[in-house]
């Protein structure tokens, strides 16, 4: 299904209004495991095919195909990647999408349940080892007084009761000069942020940058102290967290190049000139620390991550085989094992902050290709015969309304800021989109287009839909040839 | 070739043809006309066009069939419709000799080099060919803009074709809206260059009718009983001669007691590795995951075997009729038919055999009235040996690569589509009917203690009557050698091949080896797929040799790398051997043989690496090719 783009929630409202409508609903299980039913059910009366297939594009019938199908599915997962949650009401669409699968009892079984695919294979574990705004290692929250001074106790510190800053958040207190210094690790805001021109001037205007890399990436060159990092999947010891909250064991294979160092020493030796003596410890020892913290992963030591191929958390003890999938309490027979129950939660459809209009008619979508990294810190460096460089993916219709050939120069126009690069024509697109990605943000900075409306609940910036106008340059006029040879070479090798 | 599809529009050639086998196109999605308003919201593809892969294979032989060779345009489209990334199909497309992926003109005769050829003077005949009509065709670069004669024809050497009694062999492919492909015996440069210029000059002799050479063994032949005697193409002469008898019968008793007989049997598979066919059926059937698959390869391709042609040609419904006792003893609704590329008769008499079962009702949705379904497609190689291997048969008929898989896990547990498929030979198959009919002790009665029923020897080479014969397990080489005429020539024999390319060469003092499993397990020999070709002692044994090792070097399919570069090593220290250029001697080159040889056989994954030196060691060690001539 090719929805609008932003019309995530108006699609699920209708087909969870399709379900109830058919009488398709899981009863048993609503009954059983969740609370909010009846508001839910009423504020989706609205949603019908009709309106749906207006909003969505997707026709009528094949949104109730869809409905049928996943409602009937013995079992049914529903997994998302950044097209949901790059946008400004990014919870809203996760909730609507909760909302179906609750519905339908497509949860805590084996083979359902909601799934966001990660694009890193640690992103998991990020969270688990508390990078959150709000949480301490193990999803223990930092307001919540007995989570809390369980690690002020162990830390013998005190830790401030307020959630943090998430990422958005961090760039305005920077602009209200209330942030003045900031640490990044592995991380490449200076281009990988909305608004870019924006970030940067930020980053110039901190008091203190450090950066800690792997590579001399844009940021790094703005800091006032880089350390070279280690690649930690084949040069230092520890774990990860993947989507099934499997921990596995990553070993140092090869010794970092040059002057990089463990990340692991930089942080000690760091605290150790902090004042913090905390000596060297091995990556062994900082993740026992983290089980005898955190409850969900105090059975999983290095011996049995290592004999059982990693495991699955919640393992909170040394015999606990792992959890193959969350939520099975909610089936439970008995109300007491049931614990909280999973609220349905109601979401209206709003659609994107910036919508296409005579000034800007055509909506870009931001994302990634196959053969490329993020910002292409990674794999900008590598050769590939399907790298073609930058492009401004369009489809044959509106190509052909602007009289534009494979290759030819176009300049892109947001309300932000402007750039050109190379027209490349996608049957895969249909009219009024055009697509980009933010590869190779030294040749053609894709976000000084983006729009920074950002869902203040997770963070996240809108990448997926801005308004942009596109104008073909004249030949002669182009300035910097760079996407010209990647285009040349794409054809034949 | 890329990962993305190009968008390149076919020809109108190419659409016909791809859309003859797929249907018409259903959205611009899968190739049609871009604007319709739904195709812009609603994608067609992902796992349901996926689901198609398997359609990959007779899709770019469509092409062929339809333009001589898969342009890149025409290829982009198959990769359209079904959703597979062009790259990827190029490796398919790239990995069949039948298939072309450069201009190539319309009519292809691929003439026989082979080592049974060579004794009816293959080379002789290529030589003339190359003079009367010029050199062989070479591939040219890889594009659209190369003109081809849209009359031409043009010839290639080809390995063995299936036809070494008829020998020398041919295989005539003309693409075009009405393609044809036939295999000529008996070829002559006359007759080559007669269908290379397209004279008006006669054609050859198509290939000749399958009847068996005469056999006056005075046995009742079993397997060969209606070949040459009941007309392949007629039902009811099928009916006549006792034919479905056995599927009624099996219907009767009920899968249990089918199995049970066929393991009291103790039929042996007939493809080469002599596995129990019972064990095999018994491990199917009793296999929770369903569906099951059945698969009868017909992907004959050991250079000298040619029984399972004569069967395909002679006796269709035979096959037919062994694969759904087959299919419904071990539980399977869906069988397939993979039959080698170069046997366009055989498939021909098998499809015809399948829509008359089918509309006689011995064939699908509703067996006899008995509610039982089954059902046979059949699969055309395209020029592959390994595709006979029966893991890489499973990845041929999904779309893939014809490479082998690892085992375990074993064919029984996870074969096509990852579900548990019985893999049985023609030959195998053919021994059914009578099994079923006859009981498995009456089956088990004839032949050895250990080889029971009769077997099929394919007898080429220099004998004075090529042929296939059927025995009861128990004659010699020596018996078989005296009922095809001995050596042709009147001059003494040299060598024999037992068991084809992947067999051995036994000396002429080894005539009394027993033409048996065990027999020849003792004198460390191999029945093979029961080939048996003869050489007198005018053959240079170093060419033959150097044949075998370019065959194998060609056919092996490259994915491991013990036979992919041992192939090629012994081919070159063989080239060396014969052009006289052996490194240090030719002791030091068999020492180099041997080495190589012990890594392919012990590190190749499959069969194919693992005998790729077989016949060779043997020729050196047994036979003492070098000794004689070095």
């Amino acid at each position: 299904m090719g929805l609008n783009v932003g019309s995530d929630i108006a699609l699920a409202n209708a087909m969870a209004r399709e379900i109830l409508f058919a009488g398709l609903e899981d009863k048993t299980f609503i009954s059983r495991g969740t609370t909010g039913f009846e508001a839910y059910r009423d504020a989706v009366q609205p949603y019908t095919l009709e309106f749906a297939e207006r909003v969505t594009g997707i026709p009528a019938d094949v949104i109730r195909d869809a409905a049928h199908q996943y409602a009937k599915a013995d079992r049914a997962m529903i997994c998302w990647t950044l097209g949901i949650t790059e946008h400004h009401n990014a919870v809203d669409n996760v909730v609507a999408l909760i909302n179906l699968s609750l519905l339908t009892g497509h949860v805590g079984r084996y083979g359902c349940g909601c799934n966001p695919l990660r694009g890193q294979n640690n992103v998991q574990g990020g969270g688990d080892m508390g990078a959150l705004p709000n949480k301490l290692p193990g999803f223990q929250d930092v307001c919540i007084p007995e989570e809390r001074e369980k690690f002020e106790r162990a830390w013998k510190r005190d830790i401030l009761p307020t959630n943090g800053w998430n990422l958005s958040e961090m760039m305005d207190a920077m602009g209200r000069r209330e942030m003045t210094a900031l640490y990044v690790i592995g991380e490449n805001p200076a281009q990988s942020d909305a608004d870019m021109h924006h970030v940067e001037h930020l980053l110039r205007e901190l008091d203190h940058l450090v950066v800690q890399e792997i590579f001399l990436t844009k940021t790094a060159q703005l800091a006032h102290v880089v350390f070279p990092a280690t690649a930690t999947w084949a040069e230092g010891e520890g774990t990860v967290t993947n989507s099934e909250r499997r921990v596995q064991r990553v070993r140092k294979a090869v010794e970092p190049p040059g002057e990089a160092r463990d990340e692991l020493w930089i942080m000690s030796t760091l605290a150790e000139r902090m004042g913090r003596g905390w000596g060297q410890p091995t990556a062994e020892d900082v993740w026992n620390e983290v089980r005898a913290l955190s409850p969900q992963l105090a059975g999983m030591s290095y011996a049995r991550l290592e004999e059982l191929d990693g495991l699955q958390w919640p393992c909170p003890d040394l015999t606990h085989p792992g959890t193959k999938f969350l939520h099975a309490r909610l089936w439970d027979e008995d109300p007491a094992k049931r614990g909280r129950l999973a609220p349905f939660s109601v979401v209206e459809d709003e659609g994107p902050v910036e919508r296409p209009d005579d000034e800007y008619p055509l909506t870009l979508t931001t994302g990634r290709r196959l053969e490329s990294y993020n910002t292409g810190v990674q794999s900008g460096g590598y050769l590939s015969p399907l790298h073609r460089g930058e492009s401004l993916d369009i489809s044959p219709e509106d190509a052909d309304r602007m009289g534009l050939e494979p290759g030819d120069m176009v300049q892109v126009t947001s309300r932000r800021g402007t750039l050109e690069t190379r027209a490349f024509i996608d049957p895969g697109l249909r009219a009024g989109m055009v697509f980009m990605t933010l590869h190779f943000p030294d040749d053609v900075a894709t976000n000084v287009l983006t729009i920074n409306a950002t869902d203040p609940r997770s963070g996240t910036a809108e990448f997926k839909a801005c308004a942009v106008r596109v104008e073909p340059v004249r030949r002669g006029a182009t300035r910097g040839a760079h996407a010209a040879e990647p285009f040349a070479a794409a054809g034949d090798d | 070739m890329d990962l993305h599809l190009r968008h390149a529009a076919p020809t109108d050639d190419e659409r016909a043809a791809v859309d003859a086998l797929l249907g018409p196109p259903r959205s611009s999605w899968d190739g049609g006309e871009r604007g319709d308003l739904r195709d812009a919201h609603v994608a067609i593809g992902g796992r349901e066009a996926r689901q198609q892969r398997h359609l990959l294979l007779p899709a770019l032989q469509a092409l062929q069939a339809r333009v001589g060779w898969i342009s890149e345009t025409g290829l982009d489209y198959v990769c359209t419709r079904l959703d597979v990334p062009p790259a990827d199909a190029w490796g398919v497309a790239t990995f069949y000799a039948l298939l072309s992926t450069t201009p190539r003109a319309p009519r292809v005769l691929h003439v026989c080099d082979d080592i049974a050829c060579r004794c009816t003077g293959a080379l002789e005949l290529i030589r003339a060919i190359e003079d009367s009509v010029g050199p062989a065709h070479a591939h040219g670069p890889p594009g659209d803009h190369v003109a081809v004669d849209p009359d031409g024809t043009v010839w290639m050497r080809s390995p063995c074709l299936g036809l070494c009694d008829q020998a020398p062999a041919a295989l005539l492919q003309e693409s075009g809206v009405s393609p044809r492909e036939r295999l000529l015996g008996g070829m002559t440069v006359e007759r080559a260059a007669a269908v290379i210029q397209r004279s008006n000059a006669p054609l050859p002799v198509v290939q000749r009718s399958s009847a068996p050479p005469d056999d006056s063994n005075n046995h009742t032949l079993s397997l060969l009983k209606r070949i040459g005697a009941v007309d392949p193409t007629d039902i009811t002469a099928y009916r006549n001669s006792g034919g479905f008898d056995a599927l009624r019968k099996a219907i009767e008793i009920g899968p249990e007691a089918v199995i049970r007989e066929v393991t009291d049997s103790k039929l042996m598979g007939r493809g080469g590795a002599a596995f129990p066919t019972g064990r095999k059926w018994d491990a199917v059937s009793k296999q929770a995951a369903r569906p099951h698959y059945l698969i009868c390869n017909a992907d004959e391709s050991e250079p000298g075997t040619f029984k399972d042609r004569v069967l395909l040609d002679g006796d269709p419904f035979a096959i037919v009729e062994a694969m759904t006792i087959a299919g419904f003893a071990t539980g399977c609704e869906h069988g397939f038919l993979y039959i080698r590329g170069e046997y366009p008769l055989g498939a021909e008499r098998i499809q015809h055999a399948i829509d008359e079962a089918r509309a006689h009702d011995f064939l699908g949705a509703d067996i006899l009235g008995r509610g039982i379904r089954f059902d046979i497609e059949i699969r055309r190689g395209a020029g592959a040996y390994i595709c006979g291997e029966e893991t890489a048969i499973f990845n041929s008929i999904e779309g893939y690569r014809g490479e082998p898989r690892n085992k375990p896990p074993f064919p029984a547990q996870a074969g096509l589509f990852g579900l548990p498929t019985v893999v049985n030979n023609v030959e195998t198959l053919a021994n059914i009917p009578s099994i079923v009919l006859n009981g498995g002790a009456a089956f088990a009665a004839i032949g050895t203690e250990q080889s029971t029923g009769t077997k099929l020897f394919c007898i080429s080479g220099h004998v004075a009557r090529p042929g296939v014969y059927e025995v009861p397990f128990g004659k010699t080489l020596r018996d078989l050698m005296d009922l095809a005429g001995g050596v042709s020539t009147g001059r003494p024999l040299q060598t024999i091949l037992l068991g084809g390319a992947a067999g051995v060469f036994v000396g002429p003092t080894e005539l009394d080896i027993p033409l048996t499993f065990e027999g020849a397990r003792a004198a460390k020999a191999t029945l093979g797929s029961g080939v048996i070709v003869a050489f007198d002692d005018s053959v240079d044994m170093r060419d033959i040799l150097l044949r075998i090792a370019s065959f194998f070097r060609d056919e092996s399919c490259g994915q491991c790398v013990p036979c992919r570069v041992g192939t090629v090593r012994q081919e070159e220290a063989l080239c060396r051997i014969a052009s006289g250029k052996a490194l240090g001697g030719v002791a030091q080159e068999v020492a180099l043989l041997d080495d190589v040889g012990l890594a392919m056989k012990d590190a190749s994954i499959c069969g194919l690496g693992q005998t790729a030196y077989s016949a060779i060691e043997s020729a050196i060690h047994r036979v003492g090719v070098f000794k004689a001539r070095a």
